[in-house]
């Protein structure tokens, strides 16, 4: 292994300064991820930014009634909230569904967000990938590809982003906060990774310097029927190959009064589906108008050689988990 | 035979149980020897070509890098039997992945680093790694592994066909497989003079002594090869892989001890796979479902590096009575990396393939898969002629059926479901043949009243160490807690390795003898015993390798009840249950653990595992355990292992067969039959996973 240094910081001021003069420096959270990068050779960072002492561990509830969550508040802990498994079951189940229980002990909100794509391109470096090399090429795009985009994808990169977390915050109009020498902000969920673009290297709208102090969870959706689903090759312990996450509430008439939904594994950051919510927004809460809606959607997917079944997989688990959260009175 | 006293057979408990869930088992890699080095293997990226250059100079200048040994300058060593194990003697590369040059630094860490910064040129070559049942480099080999004639025919297969009324002609593909152990394949190695000693993950280190020192041309005696505990092997460590060598090279180069320990990326293109096995299967019938004609022809892969032929249609000359067949196997050599034995070599692809051939008979005819079965049970074995030394398929069929609750089933392909989900059950048979080789071991009395065992038994995972000296305290009538057993080093008796369902019986055959002569010893002779005991030896040489006059194997059931799911394709197993026939059960524990293992391991080829030749690049996409899906708990929620007491007076003094492989024999098939039985539709490629199944189901 490359010798890095270690900072382990105690204030985020600490931290974001260290990022900003060091480009070299990557945080750690957990360390599900990054180390084993390191260990591939993936990932070789100077400086390692250990950020599990800043005050960033706890989820509160905010006056104006959301929910915010520090970068550090382990995915299991996240999960078990009873807030969360309360207002947003969407996330709860997102976050059961992923990795293993050793995993979601260790594993951060801010590192889930941050994680790398599993693509076995990126992961090889005796193998082209543009993320991991820019111009080198990308090897899946003739190799390898069933689990790999369908929608978003560039002629740069087909990689998918594996969180199944980040799909849930997504739906559910969360908040992704920052903090740089610049001050802090925040992004949307929905828009806080990128598509690949020429730029497949840079995964998320982070910029030099910045690292996540929390998620947002805001109160608009708060207690509304949302769920999350996830198909995958084996019944634990394996990346989504599709999931959908949606949130769902009718009006007194039984029409759609607001609709969110998002896509985990189809492109290289969660998809928001905002043609199909917009689609579904005012209308009737029936399965014909899901598949219409979804259908919208996933009009724009363009399939690879191998991975066509995802657009099915997808139209599929979003109907299901749609008519589920209209009731059974609405189907 | 022997078996008077309640030893053999009971559920004792692993003896080195609590050694290994408190970290006191020594692996292979857990040898801390002084001043020990760590050597990291630079594995080819290239399929097909040539090394023209290795530029060692960064790696050399990087902290804790001691030596970088290429093909230009490793130690030369003898030309192996097996050339997967010609590591570093030329510039050759015969596949990605193939070793082209080894650092040993101080730390796995600096050696890993430094791995890294060996620059290697190559005069890069076209390769070609596409397995294609008509690809023109395709040949029919002599023979197949384990020595079977690649080609056995009986009557006129061709004629019984056409003639037949009721046909199934169909095509079965299993992917690659890799067997993936716990314990990725180490070894540390380190000279003492003109002394070896070896700590090696490995299932059998006689075997190792002898091959290292064919290779490095150092006597036997002057090699001592441990393997005190294995973390599994499934065939992979069944003969010596380029761990060993390499750490015996490295050790030699640096004069101090030297560990190997691959990491788990590279196991796939270096320790062996399952070749990938592409099945055509024509099954002829009477009406009255009475087999008239069978067919199986196999095609399957090798490397360039070595002739190894996955002997896929061997269980279809021993399952069912049919007197026009042909089996047959042929090869294309590819630029793959070498394949080698994965657990159930032959029968567990082969028995998938016929199995599921054997229910699209049992649909044509509109006859219930068991009865089917039942009809054409054979009275000798359909190849040789030979009797069975016992064949109890149909007990385990009957007894399956009933413990499953098979009666009642509705045979209608996708006549029940619970909303979503599709449930369907399958059946399907299993079989594996007896084996057993020579060995020695030795028997001592203490004057304390205890006893020792000694043999070069490997444990693997498998109870072993347990069984043998149940065997033991059973044959000196001595109480369990009495008898210590030593195994897991070539400086003890002679044994063979745990390997082809053989060890138990090969090691528990001279540890009977050799306790017998020492009871008999000990009964002629009263008084106290001399201070350093009473020894008796055994070697089986000429008994446990005589050709015998039976047909010898055992046999089992599977039942599985599976659900797909309409919307995502997910196909689960929520029950399997199987029964076998496998002589005595000498323990109860460790063999349930056997058939339960075995039989996962079969739903994960069923269902998530398979890997994929990356055919722009040469070797295997999943490479770790992340993307190589073996079983989780959460994968077999229900899973039981029956058997029936067979007796067989025609194997072995304890009357035992084995047991390590025949849970994943047919497994397969018992599954995807599940699966057409819920679905209505005939999957024949594995393993079934969500993509391929929700094609079928919405296409």
């Amino acid at each position: 292994m490359k010798p890095f240094e270690y900072l382990r910081a105690t204030t985020v001021q600490e931290a974001a300064r260290a990022l900003a003069e060091r480009p070299d420096a990557r945080c750690l959270g957990g360390g599900t991820n990054l180390v084993d990068l390191m260990k591939l050779g993936v990932e070789r960072p100077g400086l390692l930014v250990e950020v599990n002492r800043l005050p960033l561990d706890t989820v509160a509830e905010l006056p104006d009634g959301s929910l915010r969550v520090g970068a550090t508040v382990r995915n299991s802990d996240l999960a078990a909230h009873p807030l969360v498994r309360g207002r947003y079951p969407a996330l709860s189940q997102a976050l059961l569904a992923g990795a293993s229980g050793q995993l979601r002990n260790a594993a951060t909100t801010g590192g889930n967000l941050l994680q790398r794509t599993r693509c076995p391109y990126f992961q090889d470096v005796s193998k082209p990938c543009n993320k991991r090399t820019p111009g080198s090429g990308c090897g899946a795009r003739d190799g390898t590809h069933r689990d790999h985009a369908v929608l978003g994808h560039s002629d740069h990169c087909i990689a998918t982003h594996p969180s199944d977390m980040a799909v849930a915050l997504a739906a559910l109009d969360a908040r992704v906060e920052l903090y740089g020498t610049e001050g802090a902000r925040s992004v949307p969920a929905a828009e806080f990774h990128r598509l690949p673009g020429d730029h497949p290297e840079r995964d998320t709208e982070i910029r030099p310097g910045e690292l996540v102090t929390g998620v947002v969870l805001p109160a608009a959706t708060a207690s509304l029927p949302s769920a999350y689903r996830k198909a995958r090759d084996r019944a634990s312990y394996a990346f989504a190959l599709a999931s959908v996450a949606a949130v769902l509430r009718l009006s007194d008439d039984g029409t759609v009064a607001r609709a969110g939904l998002a896509f985990g594994a189809l492109a290289h950051r969660p998809w928001r589906a905002s043609r199909a919510e917009e689609a579904l927004r005012g209308g009737p809460a029936t399965p014909d108008a899901f598949a219409h809606a979804v259908d919208l959607e996933l009009r724009a997917a363009r399939p690879l050689r191998d991975n066509g079944y995802k657009v099915d997989l997808a139209r599929g688990l979003a109907l299901d988990v749609l008519t589920r959260l209209a009731g059974p009175t609405r189907t | 035979m022997t078996g008077t006293g309640p030893t053999l057979g009971a559920p004792a408990e692993r003896r080195e149980g609590r050694q290994k869930v408190t970290g006191g088992a020594r692996y292979a890699a857990e040898h801390p020897l002084p001043g020990r080095a760590h050597a990291w293997p630079v594995p080819a990226t290239i399929a097909r070509g040539r090394v023209t250059a290795v530029d060692t100079a960064a790696a050399l200048d990087l902290p804790g890098v001691l030596t970088v040994l290429t093909h230009e300058d490793a130690p030369r060593i003898a030309e192996p039997d097996d050339p997967t194990l010609a590591v570093l003697q030329d510039s050759r590369v015969p596949h990605r992945g193939w070793c082209v040059a080894l650092v040993v630094a101080r730390s796995p860490e600096e050696a890993r680093a430094a791995a890294g910064a060996v620059r290697v040129e190559y005069a890069v070559e076209e390769h070609d790694v596409t397995l294609r049942a008509d690809h023109p480099g395709v040949y029919e080999p002599d023979t197949a592994n384990g020595g079977y004639p690649a080609r056995r025919e009986h009557g006129d297969p061709e004629g019984a066909l056409a003639a037949a009324p009721v046909r199934v002609d169909a095509a079965y593909r299993v992917p690659p497989l890799h067997n993936h152990p716990m314990e990725p394949h180490t070894s540390t190695a380190h000279w003492q003079g003109d002394r070896l000693v070896v700590h090696t993950s490995s299932q059998g280190t006689t075997t190792v002594r002898a091959t290292l020192a064919a290779l490095f041309g150092t006597p036997e005696e002057r090699i001592t090869v441990t393997a005190g505990h294995v973390g599994g092997g499934f065939g992979s460590k069944g003969t010596p892989r380029p761990d060993v060598v390499l750490a015996v090279m490295a050790a030699r180069r640096t004069g101090g001890p030297v560990t190997v320990a691959l990491p788990r990326r590279q196991l796939p293109t270096t320790v062996g796979h399952r070749a990938p096995t592409l099945h055509r299967i024509r099954l002829g019938a009477g009406t009255d479902g009475r087999l008239t004609g069978l067919t199986h022809d196999v095609v399957t892969h090798s490397s360039r590096v070595k002739e190894f032929v996955e002997q896929a249609a061997v269980p279809a000359r021993v399952m069912y009575a049919v007197p026009n067949s042909r089996t047959l196997h042929r090869l294309v050599r590819l630029d793959v990396p070498t394949p080698s034995w994965m657990r159930a070599p032959g029968e567990a692809p082969g028995m998938y393939a016929l199995e599921s051939a054997m229910d699209e008979l049992a649909g044509e005819l509109g006859m219930d898969p068991i009865q089917l079965r039942l009809l054409n049970e054979p009275d000798r074995e359909p190849d040789s002629g030979k009797p069975f030394s016992s064949r109890h398929l149909t007990q385990c069929l009957r007894d399956g059926a009933r413990r499953f609750g098979w009666a009642g089933r509705d045979p209608r392909p996708r006549s029940h479901a619970e909303g979503p989900l599709l449930v369907g059950t399958g059946v399907a048979a299993a079989t594996y043949p007896v084996l057993t080789a020579p060995s020695t071991a030795e028997a001592r009395a203490l004057p304390d009243g205890t006893f020792v065992v000694r043999i070069n038994a490997t444990d693997i995972g498998t109870g072993a160490r347990t069984v043998l000296t149940q065997v033991a305290a059973d044959a000196l009538g001595a109480p369990l807690e009495r008898v210590r057993t030593e195994i897991g080093d070539s400086d003890l008796p002679s044994a063979p390795l745990a390997g082809g369902s053989s060890g138990t019986a090969s090691w528990g055959w001279s540890v009977h003898d050799a306790c017998a002569r020492l009871a008999e010893a000990l009964a002629a002779r009263p008084g106290p015993l001399p201070e350093e005991g009473v020894t008796a030896r055994a070697d089986t040489t000429g008994r446990a390798d005589a050709d015998s006059p039976y047909a010898r194997h055992a046999f089992g059931a599977h039942f599985a009840e599976t659900t797909v799911d309409r919307v995502t394709g997910e196909v689960r197993v929520r029950r399997l249950l199987s029964v076998y026939a496998a002589g005595r059960i000498l323990n109860a524990r460790t063999a349930r653990s056997q058939f339960i293992g075995g039989m996962t391991m079969g739903l994960g080829m069923a269902l998530t595992e398979g890997s994929t030749v990356d055919t722009p690049f040469g070797d295997f996409t999943e490479s770790d355990l992340a993307s190589y899906h073996v079983p989780v708990h959460a994968d077999v929620p229900g899973i039981e292992a029956h058997w029936i007491d067979e007796e067989d007076a025609h194997l072995n003094p304890m009357g035992s067969k084995g047991i390590g492989e025949i849970g994943i024999v047919g497994t397969a098939a018992a599954i995807g039959n599940a699966v057409h039985h819920a679905t209505g539709i005939r999957f024949r490629e594995l393993p079934l996973t969500p993509d391929r199944v929700l094609t079928a189901l919405t296409g």
